[in-house]
């Protein structure tokens, strides 16, 4: 009875979707304060619906209710409790669930944190995100229903898949999920903006703390993911290109740029049909990763076993969303004025600069990513492209960024001084190169490694020179305002990102060996000694678990436990050993017994010292916080602020 | 000229250079890191000749895994329908490696053997990627034959 109950919730969820979605943009339109009065109440209604469908999945978990077929494919008697509630997104139909769960979080806040933005406007927003709730609900009533009963009940579930029982899946999907949906508020804000003709700069000033915090929450779930990966997978590696991974990381790309760009528009009402434009390409992006990760037209670590009809109804929605938001854009968006001029040298050619470079990558990805089904088209044969062309381009195209980054800073809007450039090129230039050759003595000769030092120190004593430049001359408490500190921190975040991979990249040593209990290999200054296996038990599985000590220096640093477990139904899983540290990382990995019928005997394993490797997402974490704290600046939460009342360009210092 | 053409030139051929330059770039870096994938039919057809790496995908032949004694080298045989191809790998195999997985490895070829530098099984046992899938039917198609190898190539 109670899964029905779920279902009825979602199909009341779909009505009050619906009038979300139409009343309040009719409303708007006609002038009608009635109907846009009902956006606000909808868009609760549709929360508390879709929140007790999930609710009730949760509950059907969390009972064994085998009856609900979702349930019994993917959680058994054995499972436990916390990886039954994980299990709720662990494949397709509950992934989906939460993707409207999330939505719906977004349109509540969005629903109580706007009073003080103008009603009609409010009412347009809250219709966009009302529609697109309308193509998930409906697309999970009649493709993808977790609440399909099974009967006869079987008497036990089947199993999630292993690299599923592991704390990341606790974080990793909500998080992302709440960055790639965060970029609908975004696009709704655009699409309210198209549709009422309200171009001046009051709506980017209003959608910039969204975005900022939609971003922050996306570039947290690709740290988290890209850290599950390192630590669970078994592969050390952090970053795959993988069609999946690529699917997160176009959105963040253009989500960089729309950031930014949302910058220019609010500050000095320049580029608007660039910064609208963005935010639809942000929006529609994260759509294509649900079809690319849904539709299972792409080989992928991450692919589910798909159904055709799901990947048609969603490459409709992607064409209704993409083809409608461009054709009003195409519409309205040259009614746009082009806000204040601006000199070749200002903070303005900087951004744009900077948002060529993003948006070049995110294509260049794009590309790289769909290359197998466009070669599929063009019928060249079964191809796909290769991790060094992205790694190639990638770097190529962020460089120049990077080289760029601590200008930023010190640009002025409209027209900036050369003097204080050089003289901070100078400063940071002379600082870079200081360290890198200090680098060069260690590096082993390393190129990449010298380079990303280099690097990394030009961008962070560009920041640094900047942070004291404030420091002294202006008066405190008008120092750091939340924007400018959420901008440095992120810049700072670049600089340490950029040490985590050129350090670990070039200089981690990676091997692959045979050992016998109670003998020992040696990488990177540490020496590995094999002590044989044990046997070991979990909730539901039993393990093979290495005990392997670590010596440096003839002293015990200390004793690590991989395992290769075998779960309840067979399946196998490699559940690496990590030693973490601030400079390096240890990581072992058991392979397999050399002997399948003689587990004392030798095994193969993967021995990883990995210098650094903790500052790629210590980087990443940064960024995200440079996103959230930027979100908080006071002016974006004044009451009441008609563009007209703020004087447009904030004092000259203030900061993208 | 007067000075706004001017400078409207130097804009235009600027962006004109730059587009040329990045698709330059791209074509370049596709070309040199496209990765075909053959199954072992086709290699022994004389289709992956003019590559010199490439993915080889099929399944694992049951009983045709071997070890060596004191390395991590280890031999198995991918087949398909009407194909069997030979490959060599020396390392760390993934979990779900076993007779019957359907695998794809990535590496050249060596005096009738594949030297496989990476070696992938899909996650779920009853998944097999799309694109082995379709290249394992359009195999199939292309020779008609209808033998006993298809109860091992199916999952």
């Amino acid at each position: 009875m109670i899964p029905e109950l779920g279902q009825f919730a979602l199909v009341l969820a779909l009505l009050l979707a619906i009038a979300q979605g139409l009343l309040p943009i009719v409303g708007a339109w006609r002038g009608s304060a009635a109907l846009m009065a009902v956006a606000r109440p909808a868009a609760a209604g549709q929360g508390v619906f879709v929140f007790a469908a999930m609710a009730i999945l949760i509950y059907a978990f969390a009972t064994f209710d085998f009856s609900v077929a979702y349930v019994a494919d993917n959680s058994n008697l054995a499972l436990p409790w916390y990886y039954r509630v994980t299990a709720v997104w662990g494949a397709h139909e509950g992934s989906m669930l939460l993707w409207v769960t999330i939505l719906n979080v977004w349109s509540v806040a969005l629903a109580a944190l706007s009073r003080h933005l103008p009603q009609p406007f409010v009412a347009r927003v809250l219709g966009v995100l009302g529609l697109i709730g309308v193509g998930f609900l409906a697309f999970i009533l009649f493709t993808s229903n977790p609440f399909v009963r099974e009967l006869p009940m079987p008497a036990d579930g089947g199993d999630l898949n292993p690299v599923l029982q592991d704390p990341g899946m606790t974080f990793h999907p909500p998080v992302l999920y709440m960055g790639y949906v965060g970029f609908s508020v975004a696009f709704a804000f655009s699409i309210a903006a198209l549709l009422g003709g309200e171009m001046e700069q009051a709506w980017v000033r209003w959608a910039r703390p969204w975005t900022n915090v939609a971003w922050a929450f996306l570039t947290m779930g690709i740290v988290a993911g890209s850290w599950w990966a390192y630590a669970e997978l078994g592969w050390g590696g952090w970053w795959f290109w993988d069609p999946v991974e690529n699917a997160s990381f176009m959105p963040w790309l253009v989500g960089v740029a729309l950031i930014h760009a949302q910058a220019v528009t609010e500050k000095r009402g320049s580029l608007p049909a660039w910064t609208v434009l963005l935010s639809l390409f942000a929006f529609s992006l994260s759509l294509l990763g649900t079809f690319l990760v849904r539709s299972g037209v792409l080989t992928s670590v991450h692919a589910f076993a798909s159904d055709p009809r799901r990947g048609l109804y969603i490459l409709g929605f992607l064409v209704v969303v993409i083809g409608g938001s461009l054709l009003l854009y195409a519409i309205r968006a040259p009614k746009v004025a082009t806000g204040k001029p601006f000199a070749p040298l200002s903070r303005e050619t900087g951004i744009m600069v900077a948002n060529l470079l993003f948006t070049t990558a995110a294509a260049m990805v794009l590309l790289g990513t769909l290359f197998p089904l466009i070669g599929d088209a063009l019928n060249l044969g079964r191809v796909s492209v290769g991790p060094p062309y992205f790694g190639f381009l990638f770097v190529l195209l962020m460089a120049p960024a990077v080289l760029l980054l601590p200008f930023g800073p010190y640009l002025r809007w409209g027209r900036a001084e050369g003097h204080q450039l050089t003289a901070m090129a100078l400063r940071a230039g002379v600082a870079a190169v200081v360290c890198a050759v200090v680098a060069a003595f260690f590096a082993q000769g390393q190129l990449r490694a010298i380079a990303g030092v280099g690097g990394a120190v030009w961008v962070a004593a560009g920041t640094l020179a900047y942070v004291i430049k404030r420091w002294r001359e202006m008066p405190r408490g008008r120092r750091y305002p939340a924007e400018m500190a959420g901008m440095l921190v992120a810049h700072a975040g670049v600089a340490i990102f950029l040490i985590g991979v050129m350090l670990s990249e070039s200089l981690s040593v990676e091997r692959d060996v045979r050992l016998a209990p109670g003998t020992s290999a040696s990488i990177g200054g540490y020496d590995f000694r094999f002590d044989g296996v044990e046997e070991t038990e979990g909730p539901n599985w039993r393990a093979d678990e290495g005990i392997v000590t670590i010596l440096h220096e003839g002293k015990s640093v200390g004793t690590m436990h991989p395992q290769k477990r075998t779960y309840s139904r067979g399946q196998v899983q490699t559940e690496s050993a990590i030693d973490a540290g601030l400079f390096r990382d240890i990581y072992v990995a058991l392979g397999e017994p050399m002997d399948p019928n003689d587990v004392q005997g030798a095994w193969a394993l993967r021995l990883y010292h990995k210098p650094f490797v903790r500052w790629i997402w210590l980087g990443g974490l940064f960024m995200m916080a440079g996103g959230f704290f930027a979100a908080a600046e006071r002016r974006f939460r004044a009451k009441k602020t008609a563009a007209a009342d703020v004087p447009a360009a904030a004092p000259k210092e203030s900061l993208a | 000229m007067n000075p706004t053409r001017k400078r409207r030139l130097a804009i235009v051929i600027s962006v004109v250079v730059a587009a040329a330059i990045a698709v330059g770039l791209i074509v370049f870096a596709l070309q040199r890191n496209m990765s075909y994938l053959f199954t072992p039919s086709q290699v022994q057809e004389g289709q992956a000749t003019q590559y010199p790496t490439f993915r080889l995908g099929g399944m694992v032949k049951a009983g045709s895994i071997q070890r060596a004694a004191d390395t991590l080298k280890v031999s198995f045989i991918v087949v398909d329908d009407a194909g069997a191809m030979p490959v060599e790998y020396t390392g760390i195999l993934p979990d779900l490696f076993r007779d019957n997985q359907s695998v794809i490895a990535t590496g050249r070829m060596d005096s009738g053997r594949f030297i496989a530098s990476e070696v992938l099984a899909k996650h779920d046992e009853n998944y097999m990627p799309k694109e082995l899938k379709d290249a394992m039917a359009k195999a199939h198609e292309n020779r008609r034959i209808d033998d006993k190898a298809t109860q091992d190539a199916t999952p």
